[in-house]
């Protein structure tokens, strides 16, 4: 009989990055009981990294903004692929979420009128993104955290969840270890939600820290739930490249937003030779246009740096192979040059980008006031996850829910920046709200205590594991996850083919052979090896789950670049969404499922935005 | 490759020691980078907190050849590697196991601060109007991210452990980024006075030194802050006068 503790709650969180926090706080509202459970200490999860800014048609810089425009922007970056109902109840609801911050103490930057400042980004049509310098995820969480711990919400930091509990059809709770010792403990729960984040730590190139293992997409997959477009993977455009260290932390938008400029070693902006059909009518011609877009001219157009994400990596890619590149691979991002047009523009950058600013001053030796930046492609976020109600989060499986990163249906085959954060907010409240309306409506489903020895068993297994397997490889877990990383970058990257595919498919099967000998030295207590190859399996899951859906997927659309089929569409296939599902024979299978027409009003504001 | 040894303490509560490893350094590498190398190479065991590997999140404190210092953020070329370098974890707090402390101490200290407050909102949808000027001097407090470093170095905390009557600069901090934030309605400085116990900082300024968000902590949170504590409670023109302008 395993050892462990149980607590009890009516709605448990999984995750208190935004979505986690904001959940936990509407869920408390009531008098329900709610858990938060997280694996770093409270206010360190990924959103506090987020730097741009959070997207709401606020309308407070161009009073032509509305929601409306906002769902129009965030259907054509997510190319028509994106669950409208979600992407409607985001514009909409996501002014009053950002409001709400105020409330609670967050202090955005101000316009002149003293409201809420908001700056351009790649595919909003109007400046939409409130922010705080380059730190917006910085004062989101921490607006969250400080008004969360008044909420009588308990926590448990430094925790991880291994598995979800079921009984009968319906989840029962969660099953971890805590950090320090390695204890177990039983989280019983009426409604669980998942706000687990993304999964960056299945590539080599990253933005994305440790954490981002997929453990919600696992566990919700394990638990019977649906994963719904999991080919698109989130490539940023601009990662650092140099030194190798820091490669893949991210260099954020806002640095294009301001007026920086992506040039080759020829000295070119590349960006105007390859501006897509479906942008072009909102696209600068010519270099003074874009920048007096960037400098709030209303009548300007956008510069092509500030296109959607997918279709700037991929003209990044190309300038790279095409021996355009910068000294390291990459290509040069410059702000350094708006000196030639505003006085003061080193203390301006600073300002504006503090963050990047003491970045690469520290960690590359480079004064972005002075010098370009040398920048490439890196993995940062991943639109698909697990599949939602649009209205209420919940999932297929009755009392689990998901909100943030690791749920979609948001942002269809490409995410807009700034939309992530917003995400967060809108969609982390309304998980709350309806996962506390299924715990006053249903009562506590006793726990399968059987289950719980099984999975307690499984968990300490990488101790007794041998640390070589019979060949003398070593079978430690970082050697694992690094041999992984290195298939999803070269196999399951920006340019996918059926061959690659098929060939990634094949070593993730081998790796998960060997991740079941995973082998782990030391004893229970924080021990960060037995921790990384518990979430080998996470890792593993996801990575079969994007290679999967890419292959079924055979067309270049949106984050999702096939080389073998460069058309946008299946001739006939019309426009389809993946959806990945455990079978009963416990086998990974995929399925496409035909995306609905829009309903009437929402195909207007389409036909009239475009 | 050139390389270097690392001296880290390694143990938990009932018995540490330095172990040193030795392994390659390349260019551009900061600590952390090497600590993941040993961890992965030849200390898979090793605890080490970090997440964002670029100075946002305030995970990876240590104390490195006795600086405090965040991890990710302190390159290899500015530490000297012909001798051992060595890495501990932050010591005003108690150990966990090898470079993790256990901070939460500081978690509580946040609970029992008095919350903020808003007025009424100025505007009908809920917003307030405020000068990005009087705003300026509050967001510099709102840049902290948690790093505690200053909380490590305060010697009221390291080395007279007040930990049950002083709140560290941190909270110092916090407590200005409300008590100075426009729309907030609280008045704090009776708690700052009594059990958040602002006099024991005697303004050696050890905390601004440390702070990788180069937040004035001494000069713009503490001293203002003391000020206000004076005139609250000591100044009785000023105490007048407010009860007659109440
Ligand atoms: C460098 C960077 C910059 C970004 N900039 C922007 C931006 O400017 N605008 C924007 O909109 N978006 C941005 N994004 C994206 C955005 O920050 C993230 O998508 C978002 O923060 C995810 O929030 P979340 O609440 O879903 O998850 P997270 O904030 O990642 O939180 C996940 C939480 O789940 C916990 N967790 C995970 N697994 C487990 C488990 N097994 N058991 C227990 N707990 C678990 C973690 O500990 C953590 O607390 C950026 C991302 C990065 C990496
Ligand atoms: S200035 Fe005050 S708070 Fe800062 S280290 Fe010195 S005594 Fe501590
Ligand atoms: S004030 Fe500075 S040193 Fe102190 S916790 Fe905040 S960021 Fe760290
Ligand atoms: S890892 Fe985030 S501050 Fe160092």
């Amino acid at each position: 009989m395993a050892s462990y503790e149980t607590h009890e709650y009516d709605v448990l969180i999984i995750g208190a990055g935004g979505a986690g926090l904001r959940a936990a706080i509407e869920a408390a509202v009531g008098d329900l009981k709610v858990g938060l459970v997280c694996k770093s200490l409270l206010g360190k999860a990924h959103t506090v990294m987020a730097e741009g800014g959070v997207a709401a048609a606020l309308a407070n810089v161009d009073e032509r903004d509305s929601w409306r425009v906002h769902f129009a922007d965030t259907m054509r970056g997510g190319q028509y692929l994106s669950n409208a109902r979600m992407a409607e109840l985001h514009a909409q609801e996501s002014p009053d979420r950002v409001r709400e911050l105020e409330a609670w103490g967050a202090l955005f930057d101000r316009t002149q009128e003293g409201g809420i400042l908001q700056r351009n980004f790649g595919g909003h049509q109007y400046p939409r993104l409130a922010h705080v310098g380059d730190r917006t995820g910085l004062e989101m969480i921490r607006a969250l955290q400080d008004h969360g711990i008044h909420q009588g919400i308990e926590v448990h930091m430094e925790n991880t969840v291994i598995s979800l509990l079921k009984t009968g059809d319906r989840v029962s709770g969660a099953f971890g270890y805590e950090r320090e010792k390695g204890r177990f403990k039983v989280f019983a729960a009426k409604a669980v939600v998942l706000a687990t984040g993304g999964v960056g730590k299945a590539y080599k190139v990253t933005s994305n820290s440790w954490e981002y293992t997929g453990d919600g997409h696992s566990l919700a997959y394990h638990a019977g739930a649906e994963l719904i477009d999991m080919e698109f993977v989130q490539f940023h455009p601009t990662g650092m490249v140099w030194p190798p260290s820091v490669r893949g932390i991210l260099v954020t938008e806002g640095v294009r937003g301001e007026g920086g400029i992506l040039t080759n070693s020829e000295g070119t902006r590349f960006m105007f030779d390859d501006i897509p059909e479906l942008y072009v009518n909102q696209t600068a011609d010519n270099p003074e246009e874009g920048w007096q877009y960037t400098q709030g001219d209303r009548e300007a157009r956008r510069p092509p740096e500030l296109l959607t994400r997918d279709h700037v990596a991929r003209c990044i890619v190309r300038e790279v192979q095409e021996g355009r590149g910068s000294p390291h691979g990459g290509v040069f991002l410059d702000i350094a040059w708006i000196k030639e047009k505003i006085p003061n523009a080193a203390d301006y950058i600073r300002r504006k980008l503090p963050s990047m600013y003491h970045q690469f001053k520290q960690l590359a030796n480079i004064d972005i006031t002075q010098e370009p930046m040398e920048v490439g492609p890196t993995t940062h976020y991943i639109m698909g996850g697990i599949r939602v109600d649009a209205d209420s989060q919940m999932t297929a499986v009755p009392g689990l829910f998901a909100a943030g990163e690791c749920a979609a249906g948001l942002h269809g085959a490409n995410r807009l920046g700034g939309n992530s954060l917003s995400d967060l907010l809108v969609f982390g409240k309304r998980a709350g709200e309806y996962a506390a309306q299924f715990a006053m409506e249903n009562q506590a489903v006793p726990i399968d205590e059987a289950e719980i020895d099984t999975i307690a068993a499984h968990t300490l297994k990488p101790f007794e594991n041998p640390p070589t397997d019979g060949n003398g490889n070593n079978m430690g877990p970082y050697d694992i996850q690094a041999q992984l990383q290195e298939k999803m970058e070269n196999l399951v990257g920006i340019a996918r083919t059926q061959e690659s595919l098929t060939q990634a498919l094949d070593e993730i099967q081998n790796l998960r052979e060997k991740a079941e000998n995973v082998h782990a030295i030391g004893n229970r207590e924080y021990n960060a090896g037995w921790h990384t190859a518990l979430d080998l399996d996470c890792l593993i899951t996801v990575s079969e789950a994007i290679a999967l859906a890419a292959l079924e997927r055979r067309a270049s659309i949106g984050a999702h670049s096939r080389d073998d089929y460069p058309e946008k569409e299946e001739p006939g296939a019309g426009k389809y969404n993946t959806i990945i599902n455990k079978s009963d024979d416990g086998a990974m299978t995929v399925r496409r499922e035909s995306i609905d027409e829009l309903r009437a009003n929402l195909q207007e504001i389409i036909d009239e935005i475009g | 490759m050139a390389k270097a040894t690392f001296r880290i303490w390694r143990g938990n509560a009932d018995n540490a020691q330095f172990v040193d490893y030795e392994t390659e350094v390349s260019e551009g590498m900061v600590v952390l980078d090497a600590v993941h190398r040993i961890q992965a190479e030849q200390a898979n065991d090793m605890a080490v907190r970090w997440n964002c590997k670029a100075g946002k999140c305030g995970s990876c404190s240590a104390e490195i050849n006795g600086q405090p210092k965040l991890m990710c953020m302190t390159r290899l070329d500015t530490v000297p590697l012909d001798e051992p370098v060595t890495i501990e974890p932050m010591r005003a707090f108690p150990l966990i196991k090898d470079l993790v402390a256990d901070v939460s101490w500081n978690f509580k200290v946040k609970e029992q601060m008095r919350p903020f407050a808003p007025r009424p909102p100025d505007a009908e949808d809920g917003t307030w109007r405020m000068e990005q000027e009087d705003i300026d001097h509050v967001q510099e407090f709102r840049k902290c991210i948690e790093c505690f470093l200053c909380q490590d170095v305060c010697h009221v905390l390291r080395d007279h452990s007040l930990h049950d009557e002083f709140i560290g600069p941190r909270y110092l901090v916090y407590a200005a980024s409300l008590e100075m934030h426009p729309i907030d309605t609280e008045n704090r400085l009776e708690e700052l006075k009594n059990s958040d116990g602002i006099g024991y900082c005697n303004i050696t300024k050890c905390c601004t030194k440390v702070c990788p968000e180069h937040i004035t902590i001494t000069d713009n949170a503490i001293i203002p802050l003391k000020e206000r504590v004076v005139d609250e409670f000591y100044d009785p023109i000023k105490k007048l006068f407010r009860v007659f302008s109440r």
